[in-house]
């Protein structure tokens, strides 16, 4: 089988560290197991063929795509990887789909777990601002739910300034130039 | 995640747990606490504007001082801080770190904001490397009972 290859340059714009009290396989099974991510991930369940080309899907509980992408790395319980494109949220589609890569690595008893967000054009800090609000509560929930059983209840809405932002760029589409 | 700010850089992580704000506030000050998830640091300070501030090391030495600038418990903590053991990173001069804490039902979001003393800072790329794990401990202590066993001890070497 062909290598899958993303033909796109992505830069890394956030990250984000978190450590857990928990093993690389049990983090591992809570990011790609969608009993695990409707706990902690906006109630999303993951979808994710299991190998490195397949398909990476973040469904509504009624089964309606969120975001939808290509898993660029499989390579558990390390490293996840895979692109991702909101289909979910009006012309959020129109936007160029993005990397989101975890990974995990031992640190004592616990485990390292980092989070990256690449873009592949010259993203305005307004639109990255989406996702640096969001990560943080994600990830808190998951070490939450790892850690205690029980997920967090946070109530997640988009940053101001954020849905024009998005608008404004959909509408521009400056990754064209 | 650090963001180039118009002059000086900065730190900034949030991280969100599951406890009160007044908790949170007693954890981030008071030595029995702080001891449980930063490297078996204790901090003395009166916590009021104007008090000084230090953070000791296990064996008695102070790592980190400054001052308070704004204490309005159980929100909002500002303190200056310099580094005090390396002496490259001491002359940096002073940083200013920043909690923020807001209740959000029976969580408190805390937003935590360092700001480097200077524009190319080692001592920014110290903290931003060694908050995460500090935090995240704080939040297993707060939540569990139990903080990380990496942030037990003060790192060796030290």
């Amino acid at each position: 089988m062909p290598e899958f290859k993303p033909k796109t340059v992505f830069t890394p714009k956030t990250v984000y560290v978190t450590y857990i009290a928990a093993t690389p396989e049990k983090v591992w099974q809570a990011l790609t197991d969608p009993a695990f991510t409707r706990q902690y991930f906006g109630a999303f369940d993951v979808d994710v063929e299991p190998r490195t080309g397949g398909a990476f899907f973040l469904r509504y509980p009624d089964g309606r795509v969120h975001i939808s992408g290509k898993v660029v790395d499989w390579g558990p319980p390390r490293r996840f990887a895979c692109t991702w494109l909101v289909e979910g949220v009006e012309n959020f589609g129109d936007l160029p789909e993005c990397l989101v890569t975890y990974e995990i690595e031992p640190a004592g008893k616990s485990v390292r777990l980092t989070m990256t967000e690449a873009h592949s054009w010259d993203i305005p800090q307004a639109v990255l601002a989406g996702g640096q609000s969001g990560w943080p509560a994600i990830l808190s929930g998951l070490k939450s739910v790892l850690e205690t059983g029980k997920p967090l209840s946070i109530e997640m809405k988009p940053p101001e300034g954020f849905m024009d932002a998005v608008r404004k760029v959909i509408a521009e589409k400056p990754w064209l130039r | 995640m650090n963001e180039p700010a118009a002059g000086k850089p900065k730190f900034i992580y949030v991280t969100y747990i599951r406890t009160t704000a007044d908790k949170l506030w007693a954890a981030l000050t008071e030595p029995e606490f702080t001891r449980r998830f930063w490297f078996d640091t204790t901090q003395e300070s009166e916590w009021r504007p104007g008090s000084s501030w230090r953070l000791m090391a296990p064996d008695g030495r102070v790592a980190d001082a400054g001052q308070v600038l704004e204490a309005d418990p159980p929100r909002r903590l500002v303190l200056t801080w310099r580094h005090e053991i390396s002496p490259e990173m001491k002359a940096e001069g002073f940083s200013r770190l920043t909690y923020l804490l807001e209740q959000q039902g029976d969580t408190v979001k805390l937003t935590l904001t360092h700001e480097a003393p200077a524009s190319k800072s080692k001592f920014l790329d110290s903290v931003s490397d060694g908050w995460p794990v500090i935090l995240a401990s704080l939040k297993s202590l707060m939540e569990t009972g139990e903080p990380l066993d990496a942030t037990r001890k003060w790192p060796e070497g030290m």
